[in-house]
């Protein structure tokens, strides 16, 4: 992979941010002076740990730790701490349970803190379950968790159901305050390119924010330059794709959770799980996060050889060679051991779970409905998936990435892919589809919208790769389709002869083996080289507009070569893959601040019904 | 599949895609990484003399981590109710948290915290910071609370919104014509705030007749969304159907309804509430065939998960008996449920509920599923002469044909799946009607009758010969090929 430019800038320090949020939280805590219990609710965990640790919180009187669950609470303590996210279900649970405390006559102390910011419907189920007054309730503003060097993660999964699905626009304004700390922080920024309805509401937000900032930051040297906002659902089809780059590929099959993975026994090798924190400290991980997986191995076995040799110098060393060998170099090599081995075991794991699962025919399949050709061919395998009781959520992965490619299916499809599906995963899933129909994920062509001109039909024909498609291009799915309008003007999908040399990838199209660039990306890519949407109005106007660009002040004092990229509804490792390889290639350092890692499998695991 | 061999070649070579091979076949790489697994390993011995990385406890957490506190925490409350002190352990940071400094620093900057000024916090929270990096923080500090009840002016409309975006308590109750409601409603909307919106739209709520609203949320789409969300979130099913039910959304409204069978645990309760309250709503004519299917899945697999309950314990079915039940047929899919009659009711006749010709009658299972499904359970169960008849058919004269409408190849898969002796695989290798794919098929699961047969039917001798030293010296194998290539009638093409 292409090493640095010289002339990229260096990356701000986001340690501080950690710092920030755990002295908050410290002073919330001190609020509550004495002992306490701490509830905390089960999706605040892990950031917590990110940033504090059991010591500290005993530090300030936290006795005992619990996970907030729907359970009975059994607690001596007289003061009780809930650390949660402002939702309803855990506002009526704590609700329920000072009313226990009430009627048995126990008189304790209640503190309710919410991250990162109260909404106005928890007072309001206060209010409702009477006990407004009873219980006080505190903010803490842990809007960002610097997941790595680069990776800022508000870690609010439910940012995308929320958004676009429900169309609740609650955490616009808690994206929007986010912006404004790192800009305060960090800024000032002197440019803002986005696209999307929800970019553009959390700017105008933001904007309202800058305007009431009292302190004049401008005069301070910037680390930042500019900031590119985007809606998840300008681009379904990338996180929709299996990920393929070492760290996508670690995502998808063992789900990295806040920064760090659980390798269990089948990784390592041993009968215990490990949690491994995987970010830029790693330095095994480090170098191959990036790469295509075919590479991953050739590294690791590079590596392997050379702590092999390194370990070999020990061989005729005399006593005091041997003390400095201990003392300055065996320790280093036993951490790249340990990283090593547990990399290899996560590599043989995942070569495993592929082989089983006919993962070659999937990336065919994927690919073909990419490029558009064979697209009944593709549909017979997705059939023959949800036949065979593939896991759901793959089949349910490749119908959408089949509905957005091809613009919707047509009813006929529509109407038999969902039947089969039903039939083989449970007819609740009824809710799931009618839910995909919303987001536009999975969608049912309109009647009117089949095929209008005959040059549709040619064109279609003449892209087709084998002339022998005649029956294909007539009989089936060429429609009117943005996807393919979009992948044409903006080379989406690289025409190469011959092989794509992975090894040495001349464009971002690597993270998805040389098939297909991510939109999201290339769509930074350009604007970021014509310093505006000029000449892409024809791929907005397909992406149904909404983009923007606003200078916010003009003075450049910073680099204009750093990007926040800040992606609304999630932003999956692929894409961090493919602009840090920009990066590299233009002398950008990119950002990320993101509501959530995602993939696909989070995305649709949230669009589907559970009890509630 | 439908897909034949030549467009699937054409496919390949004209693809620019490196092959990304994660086949056995092909395993260069698996075995490149088994050995610098070997190699890795090997050095274990070295290394784990006093291995000083992190310390974990069983469940893999480090110890000291919030998570790990949290569970041991919930397995002392298991041990004793009653003392529930910590347990004293060696606390150990996280390897992420050592870039922080130790939490000595962070007691003096809380206690600035504690004794900041009211009006000039965050100043002062600035200059605290200031000397670890020389740069003004802004942070999001919580403000005191004073500034917050602020109860005294007479803010406008558009004034009250911008200070409930601030986070400020805005008394609503003195906008009381309708007017005045609708204009904060569409203030709100204007400022993009979900969580203002939502606030204004509570405080409709209580001060508008739900006719009055209802008719001017119509209008009013993102308000709307907001209130839908907000009804659904609060459970409150009764206005939200009505809401529903006044915007004409049939179909939401059904989806709505029906969605509540989610929350019945107990199966003949579900089964009453889908027949009572969902058979009748308004859904698509597509959507209502799903719901009715719905139904009369569940309603026949309480009967025979009764049936086959009583009948397992009785012990007097020997397929029990062999093979235990691992779970409730109940609340599964259709796809499930056939397969579980496949193993348990075959041979049943069609008039039983249990039966799979049944199922596959009452819910119009396509024949290509149903073979699959079939395949999978009687190749389980390793009864071959079923999995023969399934791909028998007779025709006119009273011959007999094999035929798959699921293509032999895939048949030959699943079988190789359930571990078919090498007998059973290679009939269906052998009905594998692309000679290309009958050949890799039968190398790949060792059917070399087959593949010398196919050699031979294409006087291929070159080839026979390749595959002469892949079977084991002096095996039937072997000596069927050498008379093969010695017999002089064949006349080889190469």
């Amino acid at each position: 992979m292409a090493s640095e430019r010289i002339d990229s800038p260096e990356l701000p320090d986001f340690t501080i941010l950690k710092r920030l949020a755990r002295d908050q939280l410290i002073y919330i805590l001190e609020q509550l002076p004495g002992k306490k219990d701490l509830f905390i609710e089960p999706d605040l965990m892990s950031p917590l740990d990110r940033i504090a640790n059991v010591s500290i919180l005993k530090q300030h009187e936290v006795d005992k730790l619990y996970k907030l669950e729907d359970k009975p609470i059994y607690s001596n303590c007289d003061q009780l701490c809930f650390l949660i996210r402002p939702r309803i279900k855990h506002v009526k649970f704590i609700a329920n349970l000072v009313r226990s405390d009430k009627a048995s006559a126990r008189n304790r102390k209640y503190k309710i803190i919410f991250s990162p910011q109260k909404f106005y419907t928890c007072d309001m189920v206060l209010e409702q379950e009477g006990i407004f007054g009873d219980v006080t309730c505190d903010e803490w503003s842990f809007y960002l968790l610097p997941l790595d060097d680069d990776i800022i993660s508000m870690e609010l999964p439910e940012f995308y159901r929320d958004y676009f699905l429900e169309g609740d626009q609650r955490w616009v304004g808690t994206v929007a305050k986010a912006l404004h700390l790192l800009n305060s922080i960090f800024g000032p920024v002197s440019k803002t390119y986005g696209i999307g309805r929800c970019s553009k509401m959390v700017f105008d937000l933001w904007r309202d924010l800058l305007e009431d900032d009292e302190h004049d930051q401008k005069d301070r040297r910037s680390d930042l330059g500019l900031v590119f906002m985007i809606d998840r659902d300008v681009d379904y089809v990338t996180p929709m794709c299996s990920q393929v780059v070492y760290e996508g590929l670690v995502d998808d099959i063992f789900r990295i959770k806040c920064g760090s993975v659980e390798f269990g026994p089948e990784v390592t090798s041993c009968d215990k799980s490990i949690k491994v924190l995987l970010n830029s400290q790693d330095k095994v991980f480090n170098e191959i996060r990036n790469e295509h997986f075919s590479n991953v191995f050739s590294f690791l076995s590079q590596k392997a050889r050379n702590l092999q040799s390194q370990y070999d110098k020990r061989q005729g060393m005399d006593i005091r060679q041997m003390k400095t060998f201990v003392a300055q170099e065996l320790k280093g090599l036993k951490q790249e051991h340990r990283l090593l081995s547990l990399h290899i075991g996560a590599c043989e794991s995942i070569m495993k779970k592929k082989t089983k699962q006919d993962f070659q025919e999937l990336m065919k399949t994927e690919h073909s409905l990419l490029e558009g050709f064979e697209i009944r061919e593709s549909i017979s395998f997705i059939e023959e998936h949800i036949n065979r009781q593939v896991s759901p959520i793959e089949s349910l992965r490749l119908l959408c990435l089949l509905s957005i490619t091809e613009y919707g299916l047509i009813t006929k499809d529509y109407r038999s892919l969902k039947t089969q599906y039903l039939q083989s995963y449970g007819p609740e899933h009824l809710l799931t589809f009618s839910n995909l129909k919303r987001t536009g994920l999975l969608t049912e062509q309109a009647p009117g919208e089949t095929l209008t001109a005959v040059e549709n039909k040619m064109s279609k024909l003449v892209t087709d790769k084998a002339a022998g498609k005649l029956t294909d291009a007539f009989s089936s799915l060429a429609k009117k389709s943005n996807f393919r309008g979009i992948g044409k003007k903006l080379g989406l999908i690289p025409r190469v002869d011959g092989e794509y040399d992975l090894k040495t990838p001349k464009d971002m199209a690597y993270i998805f083996s040389g098939a297909y660039i991510p939109l999201s990306c290339k769509l930074m890519e350009q604007v970021l080289q014509r310093k505006g949407w000029t000449g892409l109005e024809e791929v907005t106007r397909l992406l149904n507009g909404n983009e923007f660009a606003e200078q916010l002040c003009d003075r450049n004092s910073g680099s204009q070569r750093t990007i926040v990229a800040v992606f609304l509804g999630g932003c999956t490792f692929s894409e961090i893959s493919a602009l840090r390889f920009l990066g590299k290639e233009a002398g950008y350092k990119f950002i990320f601040l993101t509501t959530s890692i995602t993939n696909g499998a989070r995305m649709l695991e949230s669009m589907m019904e559970t009890k509630s | 599949m439908s897909r034949t061999k030549g467009d699937e070649e054409d496919y390949w070579h004209s693809s620019k895609f490196k092959a990304f091979a994660f086949d056995d076949d092909d395993d260069d790489e698996l075995s490149q990484l088994k050995e610098s697994k070997r190699a890795v390993n090997s050095l274990r011995a070295i290394v784990d003399e006093d291995d000083d990385g992190e310390t974990v406890n069983w469940s893999g957490e480090p110890v000291g981590s919030i998570s790990w506190s949290i569970k041991e925490t919930a397995s002392n409350a298991r041990a004793s109710a009653e003392t529930r002190n910590f347990a004293p352990h060696k606390s150990r940071t996280e390897a992420s948290s050592s870039v922080f400094p130790k939490p000595g620093s962070s007691h003096s900057l809380s206690s600035l915290f504690r004794g900041w000024s009211q009006t000039e916090s965050r100043q002062s929270l600035s200059d605290a910071l200031l000397d670890t990096n020389s740069k003004i923080f802004a942070p999001e500090l919580r403000r005191p609370r004073s500034e917050n009840q602020d109860y005294s002016g007479d803010w406008s409309v558009e004034e009250t919104i911008r200070r409930m975006q601030r986070g400020k308590i805005c008394p609503l109750e003195r906008f009381r014509t309708l007017k005045e409601k609708l204009h904060l409603l569409d203030e709100a909307v204007k400022l993009h705030d979900g969580n203002v919106i939502t606030a204004v739209l509570i405080f409709l709520k209580k001060t508008l007749n739900s006719d009055v609203l209802f008719k001017e949320l119509e209008l009013r789409q993102v308000a709307l969304r907001h209130f839908i969300h907000f009804l659904r979130e609060m459970s409150e099913q009764q206005l939200l159907m009505d809401l529903l039910r006044y915007l004409e959304r049939t179909e939401e409204l059904a989806l709505c309804k029906y969605r509540e069978h989610l929350n019945i645990a107990g199966a003949d309760e579900r089964r009453d509430f889908l027949k009572s309250k969902c058979l009748s709503l308004p859904f698509s004519p597509e959507d209502s065939a799903h719901v009715q299917d719905h139904y009369t899945l569940l309603e026949r697999q309480i009967i025979v998960e009764a049936n086959d309950k009583h009948l397992e314990a009785t012990g007097q079915e020997q397929m029990f008996r062999k093979h235990p039940r691992k779970a409730s047929l109940l609340f599964m899919p259709l796809v499930t449920t056939l397969f579980y009659a496949c193993i348990y009711h075959y041979t049943e006749g069609e008039g039983t509920f249990s039966s799979p010709t049944n199922l596959r009658k009452t819910f119009k299972i396509p024949e290509k599923l149903y073979i699959l499904t079939a395949l999978a359970a009687r190749a389980k169960l390793r009864a071959w002469h079923d999995v023969d008849a399934l791909f028998t058919t007779k025709n006119w004269l009273g011959y007999t044909k094999k035929r798959a409408p699921v293509g032999f190849h895939r048949v030959v898969e699943i079988l190789h799946k359930n571990n078919a002796p090498v007998e059973i695989l290679q009939e269906y290798v052998r009905l594998v009607e692309d000679t290309e794919s009958r050949i890799s098929l039968g190398t790949k699961y060792k059917c070399h009758d087959v593949v010398i047969d196919t050699y031979r039917d294409l006087k291929d001798r070159q080839q026979l010969m390749v595959y002469r030293c892949k079977v084991e010296r002096s095996s039937p194998e072997e000596i069927k090929i050498d008379n093969i290539l010695s017999n002089m009638q064949i006349r080889w093409k190469n």
